[in-house]
């Protein structure tokens, strides 16, 4: 039944709005309906053609009637699935399977998150706990912390490096530096990485991920209908979606993500391996998410994504161009990154990256991740070659 | 579920979960000096943290024990924050067969080492009790 899925959907318009510092006037909702104008202008289509919404937001319990009612939208399909940066991917697979069974016509997936302006501002008060923490007492610093004993154990079992994990930072920054739109556009070097502060060993500074405002969107709709309009279809080939924990003392193994699984669905409903993908776009809140994503995904084996991410080889000029627009660790960082992989993956697929563009890119992975590595969504993304 | 003469809602003696508050129960035996865990009598895992069915087979036969607090260090991270002594938050996987996150004590943040064996004790200096750890080897 899943594979009856691939390429019946497909990206029609993608947008981010305004990013990194937009000031202290704007709210996460202004963002989110910018980038939406602009998806759907680039689609060729408007607020009253969209029937499917989707969005997500951190600490927040109705993210689709906030955005619904801001833009006038009155869906007949909604969907509020919130599973952390990965949600957005989780849409795109859900908006798939909205359309192919008729439930709505024009998806919309949306997103804006204001850190760096909200820094000024009053917070929302959070609700009751669903129940004790059992982590809260010892004082993890969230969500570093939990990435940081992901890594440690990593590199207990594996031999991975300091070194290794800085090379993902400087791959990051060397693709951001040929992205206009990326926060931070320095040279970066391995030893600049390496003399950054430890905040929560082995993780530095330059392990993390930037905090920064920003918001997008994506269009998608039927296959048949994404013909007609002005920008070249990408096709979801496939989709797959996994979690297996929520708080990182309970995740089944550190050094293994539910990747496996989520990477493992969408490579079998698109009939494509690792070796057909000519970008990948994944979910970098620390550096020793590639290395995680790209063994567990089938890029490289278990335990040697830290020699894999090392020498260039997902730096632009590598072997494979992994997030070509700077990631979250350059390019831009608003609370949650998900959708920003989908919106990369479009634009290769579709020949728009300017001085990052890929060459003859037909297949692009989009990877979201939520929480402590906790949920993972992968999609398979194609040019119109590819059905 | 039977409704009593009195329309009392009831449940027959016989499916009443062993335990329908096992947050409160943990902290009572914490309190005592207890770090105390569950093992499921259908499939014998180890549960923690505690639950009113077992994350591994679904029954809601968990048993409650008490852990004997030794361990081994499946990973460590040493948090730094500015003006202040870097700590360690750490996952201890307990000899019982559970896994929990907290913290070793009593020896500066980067002697804590995966691998190393420790042993715990319920810390009452704190707001609340908390399961602590210290390296075997230094008691």
């Amino acid at each position: 039944m899943t594979a009856a899925l691939r390429g019946k959907a497909a990206v029609v318009g993608v947008a981010e709005s305004d990013l990194g510092e937009v000031g202290s006037g704007r709210y996460p909702l202004d963002l989110a309906a910018q980038a939406a104008a602009a998806a759907l202008a680039e689609a060729g289509l408007t607020t009253r053609d969209v029937d499917g919404l989707f969005s997500a937001v951190a600490g927040r319990l109705m993210p689709t009637l906030d955005v619904g009612e801001y833009l006038g939208i009155r869906p007949r399909y909604t969907d509020s699935t919130m599973i952390g940066g990965s949600a957005f991917v989780s849409h795109l697979h859900h908006a798939a399977i909205a359309l192919e069974a008729g439930a709505c016509d024009v998806a919309l997936i949306v997103y804006g998150s204001t850190p760096r302006a909200d820094s000024g501002r009053a917070r929302l008060g959070g609700g009751a706990p669903e129940l004790p923490n059992y982590e809260s007492a010892f004082h993890p610093r969230s969500p570093v912390s939990g990435y940081a004993l992901a890594a440690a154990r990593h590199m207990y079992e594996f031999g991975t490096t300091a070194e290794h994990l800085a090379e993902v930072a400087v791959a990051a920054r060397q693709w951001a530096r040929l992205n206009p739109k990326a926060f931070v556009r320095d040279p970066l070097t391995v030893a600049d990485v390496m003399a950054s502060r430890v905040i929560s060993s082995p993780l530095r500074t330059l392990d993390c991920c930037l905090v920064t405002d920003g918001g997008g969107a994506v269009v998608v709709t039927r296959a048949d209908r994404a013909r007609d309009l002005p920008k070249a279809p990408v096709y979801l080939l496939g989709a797959g979606e996994a979690h297996d924990h929520k708080m990182i003392s309970q995740m089944p193994s550190l050094t293994t993500t539910c990747a496996v699984d989520s990477a493992g669905r969408a490579f079998a409903m698109a009939g494509v391996t690792p070796a057909d993908v000519d970008v990948v776009e994944l979910y970098d809140a620390f550096t020793i998410n590639p290395v995680l994503f790209l063994e567990d995904m089938g890029f490289c084996a278990k335990g040697e994504g830290g020699p894999f991410v090392s020498g260039g080889r997902i730096a632009p000029g590598g072997e494979l161009p992994v997030n070509t627009n700077g990631g979250g660790l350059s390019y831009c960082h608003p609370g949650m990154f998900g959708i920003f992989t989908i919106i990369e993956a479009v634009r290769q697929i579709r020949g728009e990256c300017g001085e990052r563009q890929q060459p003859d890119v037909n297949i692009a992975v989009a990877h979201g991740n939520g929480g402590q590595l906790s949920s993972q969504v992968t999609a398979v993304l194609g040019s119109p070659a590819t059905v | 579920m039977i409704q009593s003469s009195e329309g009392a809602v009831r449940f027959p003696v016989d499916s009443v979960p062993a335990d329908t508050a096992p947050t409160r129960t943990y902290a009572e035996r914490l309190a005592e000096g207890i770090l105390a865990y569950q093992r499921c009598a259908a499939c014998e895992s180890a549960v923690f943290y505690p639950r009113v069915i077992c994350p591994v087979c679904g029954s809601t036969d968990l048993a409650w024990n008490s852990s004997a607090g030794l361990g081994t260090v499946y990973s460590v991270t040493a948090v730094s924050r500015r003006d202040d002594v870097p700590y360690t938050v750490c996952l201890v996987d307990l000899d019982e067969g559970f896994r929990m996150m907290s913290t070793v004590v009593g020896v500066p943040a980067d002697q804590v080492r995966i691998g190393q064996r420790v042993r715990g004790w319920v810390d009452t200096t704190g707001d609340e009790p908390r399961p602590v750890f210290g390296l075997e080897e230094a008691q």
